[in-house]
């Protein structure tokens, strides 16, 4: 390794190594090999052990709302006929995979698709209609809604049936073997992946934080493509040691003095990315605590952990689990209130949340303020709203301070 | 006893599917337990089994107020007004609920349920996707007979198997009878109509299933005597979640449309398939969920397979255009929306969407839509 690469900082390896997932993927296209199309908590393991090159549809459509073509795409999809309410991340994939011009990220149209609803079921038609347009093959991996804490033996049994079945279609896909020891291999940079991912959040628990926690969101991007692969975790595991280093420098990625620290509840508003940062910069506001921390921590020791590991997606879980998370990573990182955001494009995770803020208001005893948004479709957000929204959490968060007599 | 006309049994059903509060009330005062099923796929034979009725919440037509403290508007009525029934108090008298999980609506419903109706018993049930490989079908019945459980704990006393085959008998045969009246319903449509055909098939959801077979037998019988129908106006196929409106369906029938099939979930998905034979009746059960197909709640491997379904059933059926009853906020139903346009444009069958709730008042635009449908149809024959 040359010096000039030692010096490269963690954020620029991990944008390196997203990168470096769709190249391989172009790479692959022009060598004729199959490129499958995968949600981002379908088990990532599988295909990386065969050797398939895979793009995440959720971050491309991420990518394209932050670049602003999310209303353009948008609109392609319903003048296909799919409604203004359907998920503004499925409406941008479906109208890219019908070959809607798009600048924003491009990737190639996929040859076999890999699918699992323990995001959501809007998941699954999401994929049939990406399979119908292409006539490929759709590998369906299905994770029952849960509605207790455990995962049951049955459904861990459901899932490895459905494992197995992956792999033999993956196999006939890719035209390699099943390799055991690849896999296990795969699993432990998987592993290795998470757990460096969940250290590099856990340090937005010091006061100031080393970083703003919309870094974190950035940082998605890896843990949903690149998982697997042992750069990734590599990087994230040099983005703790920065972190940790910040600590003892006194210094942050939070580009102004963090005076309230909060919980950001649900995917932002990627088309708004500015405009939400906009007030909360105003008010010396950082985020401290994002679900997503340990909604892509995938750690487990075998087979039936992993299967009960990937029943851990925000809304597959119940809401005792969902409300445990938050309000663990709120006590944790020292949250004065929570922001959350009624997200348009996600029915499922939106439909826990009145319930949800009822709860963190009685268990925190911290302001809760909720706000309308989308993921993808800039015509949800109010940038009027949102602010006044905010200007509302700083003065319930400035009240309960003068109320504790201060910090 | 004499007979009763098909006019008197018309409105003997209608007067129960409008009246649900009154069927749960005579239920319980007779000293029977009731049990809601919400949509979809519940295996409703384990409830007749445990000695107890069945009694199916789709939600109704009002004003959602009270689910507002747990759902934001972006969500199906049915599922927010089963919840403000519920918060209202109108499920009390239930000894329990059955909530399946099957769409991104009623996964947040299953926990706001549990959260805010606590003096209800509630029954979980998650069904697999993935649901014929053999491990499917094993997954499929580890949830029945976790709902099994908890109804026999629920009636104080366990299903036996021959009462759970007992209940599976009455079951078919009540789908056949409800196969069987759709075809009469469609061949003779100035006998029944589009109001009376949902109000017979709504109403087995509030009434025992073998005293609907029983009247639906009568019904049958009748309409099969009538001399063949001479129909003028249009013949349709209609598909949704639901189609229970009144003011909707009086539209079809003012416009001369008579509906000669369905592809609905609360009517023929819903009784499409029996449950088949087996030594074991939970398998038995299972296995009709793994046979389930052509509905856009349930992931379908061969892909194209609902599409070509409603295609063909219209062709089968003489519909000459399909009526879309899109349920506002159904993810499922306008995701499947541009496959299902696809192949109703390719076959030459004319269709129309017309968006509804269950909070819906005004059906101006729907009306205009639906005559200007009928023209359509009207001018193609």
């Amino acid at each position: 390794m040359s010096e000039n690469q030692e010096k490269k900082e963690a954020k620029v390896l991990l944008r390196e190594v997203v990168d470096r997932v769709y190249q391989n993927a172009w790479d692959a296209k022009k060598r004729g090999e199959p490129v499958g199309w995968s949600s981002s908590k379908f088990p990532a393991e599988i295909a990386e052990a065969l050797g398939l090159a895979v793009c995440y549809p959720e971050n491309q459509a991420a990518a394209i709302s932050a670049k602003h073509g999310g209303q353009r795409m948008c609109e392609h999809a319903e003048s296909l006929g799919f409604a203004n309410d359907i998920c503004g991340y499925a409406r941008i994939s479906l109208a890219y995979a019908a070959g809607a011009e798009c600048e924003e990220k491009t990737m190639p149209q996929p040859d076999f698709l890999l699918c699992c609803n323990n995001i959501c079921n809007c998941m699954t038609k999401w994929y049939e209609n990406i399979a119908r347009m292409h006539d490929i093959p759709l590998i369906m991996i299905d994770v029952p809604y849960n509605n207790t804490t455990e995962v049951s033996e049955e459904t861990v049994a459901y899932l490895k049936g459905q494992f197995q079945d992956a792999i033999k279609q993956l196999e006939k896909i890719s035209g390699r073997k099943w390799d055991e020891k690849r896999f296990e291999e795969v699993c432990q940079n998987s592993n290795r992946t998470a757990k460096a991912w969940l250290k590099a959040c856990s340090y937005c628990q010091y006061v100031p934080s080393p970083l703003s926690g919309f870094d974190l969101f950035n940082h998605m991007a890896d843990v949903v493509t690149a998982r697997s692969k042992p750069e990734t975790a590599a990087a994230f595991e040099m983005l703790a040691e920065e972190y940790e280093q910040a600590v003892k420098n006194g210094t942050s990625t939070l580009p102004y003095e963090e005076k309230y620290r909060i919980m950001f509840e649900g995917i932002p508003c990627w088309p708004e990315l500015r405009a939400l940062f906009k007030p909360l910069k105003a008010k010396g506001i950082n985020t401290t605590a994002v679900v997503y921390a340990p909604a892509f921590g995938f750690v487990y020791d075998n087979l039936d952990e992993m299967m009960r590991a990937y029943c851990k997606a925000p809304n597959s879980v119940c809401i005792e689990t969902g409300v445990d998370w938050r309000e663990g990573i709120c006590r944790e990182n020292k949250v004065d209130g929570v922001l959350v955001h009624y997200n348009r494009s996600c029915k499922p995770w939106s439909g826990y949340m009145p319930e949800m803020e009822r709860r963190f208001r009685k268990d925190l005893s911290v302001p809760v303020v909720g706000f309308d948004g989308d993921q993808a479709d800039p015509r949800n957000f109010s940038e009027a709203q949102y602010a006044t929204r905010v200007e509302g959490l700083f003065e319930l968060m400035e009240a309960n301070k003068a109320q504790s007599g201060g910090k | 006893m004499t007979m009763s006309t098909i006019g008197e049994l018309l409105d003997h059903f209608d007067v129960i599917a409008s009246n649900p509060k009154a069927q749960l009330e005579k239920y319980v005062g007779e000293g029977k337990k009731a049990i809601g099923c919400f949509p979809y796929y519940v295996p409703e034979e384990l409830v007749r089994a445990a000695g107890m009725v069945p009694f199916g919440i789709w939600g109704a037509e009002g004003t959602i107020n009270a689910a507002k403290e747990y759902f934001a508007p972006f969500y199906c009525t049915i599922a927010q007004m089963g919840l403000e029934l519920a918060l209202n108090g109108k499920l009390n008298k239930l000894s329990g609920v059955i909530m399946p999980s099957m769409c991104d609506t009623l996964r947040p419903l299953t926990q706001n349920f549990r959260a805010a109706i606590p003096q209800v018993p509630f029954i979980f049930l998650a069904h697999p996707q993935n649901r014929r490989a053999p491990y499917g079908v094993e997954y499929t019945k580890s949830q029945y007979s976790n709902v099994k459980k908890n109804l026999e704990s629920i009636a104080g006393k366990a299903i036996s198997d021959n009462s759970l085959k007992e209940a599976i008998r009455v079951y078919n045969e009540s789908r056949a009878a409800r196969r069987k009246f759709v075809k009469l319903a469609g061949q003779h449509p100035e006998s029944v109509s589009p109001v009376q055909r949902s109000a017979v098939l709504k109403s087995a959801y509030f009434m025992d299933k073998a005293e609907h077979t029983a009247l639906l037998t009568q019904l049958n019988a009748q309409l099969e005597a009538l001399p063949k129908s001479d129909w003028k106006g249009a013949k349709i196929l209609i598909s949704g979640i639901l189609a229970d409106s009144k003011n909707l369906l009086q539209i079809l029938g003012d416009n001369h449309m008579a509906v000669v099939a369905d592809d609905v979930a609360q009517q023929s998905r819903a009784f499409r398939l029996d449950v088949p034979e087996a030594d074991d009746p939970m398998t038995a059960l299972a296995l009709q969920f793994a046979g389930q197909d052509y509905d856009v709640l349930l992931y379908d491997p061969e892909l194209n397979k609902r599409p070509e379904y409603v295609v063909n059933l219209a062709k089968e059926n003489g519909a000459q255009g399909v009526v879309i009853l899109m349920m506002q906020f159904c993810d499922p139903e306008e995701m499947e929306y541009p496959s299902l346009k696809q192949a109703l444009d390719k076959a030459g069958i004319p269709s129309v969407s017309i968006g509804f709730d269950q909070q819906m008042r005004d059906f101006g635009q729907a009306r205009t839509q639906l005559q200007a449908f009928a023209d359509v149809l009207n001018a193609k024959h």
